[in-house]
């Protein structure tokens, strides 16, 4: 059924684009992510679901060195993460985040939220990349906000903007930490439809969420996490028709039952 | 009810009314605020009561206030003649005679002109750092205005300043030169071990040769003769200035992960405020000459705005601290993920946010040192407080004189201070962006 989406091809190519092998990390004594071991391939869409606690923003977190694992390997872009500060600097330019609460800068407007990392970071001449700004904006549908604080948008409209800020940066992978859930339900299908737009163009998306549709709709792989560690990993049909594992079934059950 | 089992429907939404009259109006007002019970009535009275007797008592004081008279006798003469035998008059005719003393101690009287243009051009060095309408380019000048302030002030040969300066862009050439090879840390480290060694070996002797090929400059005012709001503004200002930058730095020092920097940053910090300020003054005035290679005559001046800087830099770091934590952890993370180096994120997002929290703590900061001037007085300065008053009080003209002076000074200060806390509150209105 999924197959015959036409806005779902299969995976771009064979170039693998985040690499996880044997991951371990502990906060303290707690022991949060248990040997992880996960390949994304460029062009894959994958939503990773699971309980509270599961340890599910704290993987997709090491992707971009926000938090330090302790041992095992992560290659993202072919650039290995290690203490090196070029290689974080580097995969952090490559690679976009979007987080729960937006973490928008109050103090600046959205235009210059979107120019400030291509101008600082990519040293892209002003011009250039306030074009480069507006052209996202008019893409997640508010460029008339521009010259606004976040502080003046809704919900919806902040996390848009989030996720602009990330394009501007043209990264090669994208990840999505619960950007819907600290949003009214009236503005969450704003979100997912830029998201899903997203998708469409084939970007290289890991998306933490508990919107079940977004994962059916656009997702190549939905991974299942328990307790540090993935339980189960399967296409979306399969994963939600035919759960493997018992955890999964009770997790589905408790978030599809009503 | 009937109405509630209805199904219903609105077809019109009610357009909002003018409040009933009771709740609008002077008499409203009154009523609510003063004499809203029995006991409220009681306070109100009672306030006004209070009220009343101070300005009886002062009125008489300031109405029969004397301008013209030579000496405080003379003034109680012309009180006494013109409101009768007993009547209290203030005798503001001192204030005449010596309001150069409270302005500028014993600074030379034909060179007023020195510390008064360099008041004037503080202000236009300070205008683009206050005001957003001023053009940028003024901010050259600020940067300049130290060492036309010195100049101006302290006279001598006029390329003192111009070799001390020059320290500066030994620094900024040495970081040019270095920074895209060696990376910014390291650069800044040799620039700034160029720019002593600047100072220490190549500056002097440049100025007194360059002085005697070209001898242009003021004559030399001694920092003895400095006094007044002089002194205070000398020290308050410059201290101000460098305690920002100074108290930023310690700051992130305090939050630093490397061990080394974060120790010195909490032992410094912690050590000055554990240290009354006036034990820094006398370490300025006394310990720290044994500290220096025999024969330095640091001016006691110049010490006293080190110390009363470091001081101050402790206090704000504090405030600054502060402000830091009240940022939420997401800021730090968008920055990190934009892939913003550690100084960008500082200097782009985390600061900007974090003195504008601090603004209020940072400005009462800045109240505070610019009072602390007055514990010069300790060291033998010439504070406009209790140095010169004192000098005034001396004088057999105005012998007994007691509350014109501090009067006159501490409405001097108050102007200032509340000035700065207005500019604060300017600042604050300005930077507000949430517009709840």
């Amino acid at each position: 059924m999924a197959d015959q989406n036409p806005a779902r091809p299969t995976p771009a190519g064979n170039e693998v684009a985040v690499q996880i092998t044997r991951m371990n990390k502990w906060y303290g004594t707690f022991h949060v992510l248990r040997d992880i071991d996960l390949t994304v391939m460029r062009g894959e869409r994958i939503v990773i679901a699971g309980p509270s606690g599961s340890g599910k923003s704290t993987l997709i977190r090491c992707i971009n060195r926000l938090e330090e694992h302790q041992s095992g390997q992560i290659i993202v872009d072919g650039t290995e993460l290690t203490n090196d500060i070029k290689n974080i600097d580097k995969v952090r330019s490559e690679v976009g985040m979007v987080f729960q609460h937006f973490n928008l800068f109050p103090h600046l407007s959205i235009l210059e939220n979107l120019t400030l990392a291509p101008i600082w970071v990519r040293k892209v001449p002003r011009r250039e990349a306030e074009e480069t700004a507006m052209y996202f904006l008019r893409k997640v549908k508010i460029p008339e906000q521009a010259a606004k604080y976040p502080g003046q948008l809704s919900g919806g409209q902040q996390q848009r903007v989030a996720i602009a800020r990330s394009l501007c940066m043209k990264p090669r992978i994208m990840l999505f930490d619960e950007p819907t859930s600290a949003l009214d339900p009236e503005m969450i299908k704003e979100v997912l439809d830029t998201m899903i737009e997203l998708a469409e163009e084939g970007m290289t998306m890991l998306c933490v969420t508990h919107e079940m549709g977004f994962a059916r709709q656009v997702a190549d792989r939905v991974i299942f996490m328990d307790q540090g560690q993935i339980v189960e990993q399967n296409e979306p049909e399969e994963f939600f028709l035919n759960p493997k594992s018992e955890r999964t079934k009770l997790f589905l059950s408790q978030i599809l039952g009503h | 009810m009937v109405d509630t089992a209805q199904p219903f429907a609105r077809t019109e939404m009610l357009p909002p009314q003018a409040p009933p009259l009771t709740e609008r109006g002077a008499v409203k007002w009154l009523r609510e605020n003063l004499f809203s019970g029995w006991y409220n009535t009681f306070l109100t009275l009672v306030g006004l009561w209070v009220v009343w007797s101070l300005v009886s008592m002062a009125a008489p004081w300031l109405m029969n206030g004397v301008w013209n008279a030579g000496s405080l006798a003379e003034c109680r003469e012309i009180v006494a003649a013109r409101a009768g035998e007993g009547a209290s008059g203030a005798c503001w005719a001192m204030i005449r005679d010596r309001w150069h003393q409270f302005m500028f101690g014993f600074y030379p009287r034909d060179a007023y002109w020195r510390p008064i243009l360099a008041l004037v051009l503080l202000f236009v060095a300070l205008a683009p750092v206050l005001f957003q309408q001023v053009p940028r380019r003024l901010l050259w000048f600020t940067i300049l205005y130290p060492a036309v302030a010195f100049f101006l002030l302290w006279g001598g040969s006029a390329w003192t300043p111009v070799v001390a300066m020059l320290g500066f862009v030994v620094l900024a050439a040495g970081y040019r030169l270095l920074s895209d090879r060696l990376g910014v840390p390291l650069a800044t480290g040799i620039g700034v071990v160029l720019m002593v060694l600047w100072w220490l070996f190549v500056d002097a002797p440049l100025a007194t040769a360059l002085s005697s090929l070209m001898p242009i400059g003021l004559p030399p005012v001694d920092s003895d003769q400095f006094g007044g709001f002089l002194l205070a503004f000398v020290i308050g200002v410059t201290a101000i200035a460098f305690s920002l930058p100074m108290g930023i730095l310690l700051a992130l020092g305090r939050q630093s992960d490397m061990v080394l920097v974060k120790t010195l940053s909490v032992g410094f910090i912690e050590f000055i405020r554990g240290v009354p300020l006036i034990t820094l003054l006398f370490t300025a005035s006394l310990l720290l000459q044994y500290f220096l290679p025999p024969n330095t005559n640091f001016d006691l001046i110049l010490r006293v705005i080190i110390l009363v800087t470091l001081f101050a830099s402790a206090y704000i770091a504090e405030v600054i601290r502060g402000g830091l934590a009240a940022l939420p952890r997401g800021q730090y993370e968008a920055a990190d993920s934009l892939g913003l180096d550690y100084w960008q994120a500082q200097r782009l997002i985390i600061m900007p946010q974090a003195l504008k929290i601090s603004i209020p703590g940072i400005v009462s900061s800045f109240i505070g040192l610019f009072k602390d001037t007055t514990l010069v007085a300790f060291v033998g300065l010439l504070d406009p407080l209790k140095g010169i008053t004192q000098i005034v009080r001396a004088d057999i003209d105005w012998k007994g004189i007691y509350w014109e002076p501090y009067i006159f000074v501490g409405a001097i200060f108050f102007v200032i201070c509340f000035g700065m806390s207005r500019y604060s509150m300017h600042l604050e209105r300005r930077l507000k962006r949430d517009h709840r």
